[in-house]
């Protein structure tokens, strides 16, 4: 299976986050990148979703879920939702727009 | 299943099949009706969730192939052992019901206000949200240009065909086929590559905002080569689907 994009995990996050995240900018932890969640590699096999890095490959973010509580890694991640990355869902702008924790 | 919206929340209802059609010989567009349906945006999917006998259920994401304000309807095409796509193509008839969610994705997604020219690509399925684009685009009476090149295996694999030959009023469309033509096919032919798309799409110098849409490989070699031609990448949208499907 190949990878696809952060466009196919948005019902996820919308689970984790509550607000519509694919439109949202991301800054990776490892090289600085910056881009939107939706253009970010996802890998769906295996038991849990993989987000990487589209510049250096590095795991960006790591979701696993069971019984219907999801587990949760945003370790990859310098920033997620920063200020000037619209979220441009018809959601909540308010949410999301936190920064995650760098390591 | 009795549904209560909750903000922020993505709640599944049921909602009844209203209409199954067949567009190619392993594609169907299933119009369906949720009873708490929010509306969506052109370019937008959601999810669809089958339970089987003992329990076990799986997921998978359809883009939307209406465009807002039309019954919502989703098209799907079957994939040879898979686990949702059978069933929604071959087993299902209006008059069923289907579990489903949405609308999910705020990204690749498109308003007449955020302008163009717009240029379009579709590999196989991924016509699916870009015809969503189309309709929107018609609907709400935009002028702003549109492009769309469509690559699919042969002529019959082509989705929407009757429909796509109707597009006019600054709508152009174009087709590769990779893996055979029809005696005297006038249009283009082999895989998309940068040499195709210096003759089909709009010049950098135009500004376009540019909608791909197919099978990850697709995907790639399309955006690098809008960005080859001088396209800057954030004016480069895409939504990849993985390995499944022809184009």
């Amino acid at each position: 299976m190949d990878a696809v994009d952060g466009n196919a995990i948005g019902g996820l996050l919308i689970d984790v986050f509550g607000a519509e995240m694919t439109a949202a900018g991301s800054t990776c932890a490892t090289c600085g990148a910056s881009r939107p969640v939706a253009e970010l590699v996802v890998y769906r096999r295996g038991p849990g979703t993989v987000v990487r890095c589209r510049t250096c490959g590095s795991v960006l973010m790591v979701f696993v879920t069971r019984h219907g509580v999801t587990g949760v890694d945003l370790a990859g991640l310098a920033s997620l939702g920063e200020p000037g990355s619209a979220l441009s869902g018809t959601r909540d702008p308010g949410q999301g727009g936190t920064n995650k924790h760098a390591q | 299943m009795e549904t209560t919206a909750v903000r922020g929340r993505l709640t599944w209802q049921t909602a009844a099949v209203t209409s199954v059609t067949r567009e190619t010989a392993s594609v169907v567009t299933l119009e369906v009706n949720p009873p708490a349906w929010p509306g969506h945006r052109a370019g937008q999917h959601l999810e669809v969730r089958l339970t089987a006998d003992d329990g076990y259920q799986a997921e998978r994401e359809y883009s939307i192939a209406s465009a807002p304000g039309e019954p919502l309807a989703i098209t799907v095409e079957r994939l040879d052992g898979g686990e949702v796509s059978p069933y929604l193509t071959e087993e299902l008839r209006a008059g069923d019901e289907l579990e489903l969610r949405g609308p999910i994705g705020g990204y690749f997604v498109w308003e007449p206000g955020d302008g163009g020219p717009l240029m379009l690509l579709a590999g196989g399925s991924g016509i699916v949200p870009l015809r969503s684009i189309l309709r929107h685009r018609h609907r709400t009476g935009s002028d702003v240009p549109a492009r769309l090149l469509y690559s699919a295996r042969t002529l019959p694999d082509v989705i929407y065909h009757d429909e796509l030959s109707r597009c006019h009023g600054g709508v152009q469309v174009a087709y590769t086929l990779t893996r055979g033509q029809p005696p005297g096919w006038a249009s283009h032919t082999g895989r998309i590559n940068q040499a195709l798309l210096a003759g089909v799409a709009w010049p950098a110098e135009a500004r376009p905002l540019a909608y791909i849409c197919g099978p990850t490989s697709f995907v790639e070699t399309a955006a690098a080569a809008l960005v080859g031609l001088g396209y800057p990448p954030e004016r480069v949208k895409t939504e990849r689907f993985g390995a499944t499907g022809g184009h």
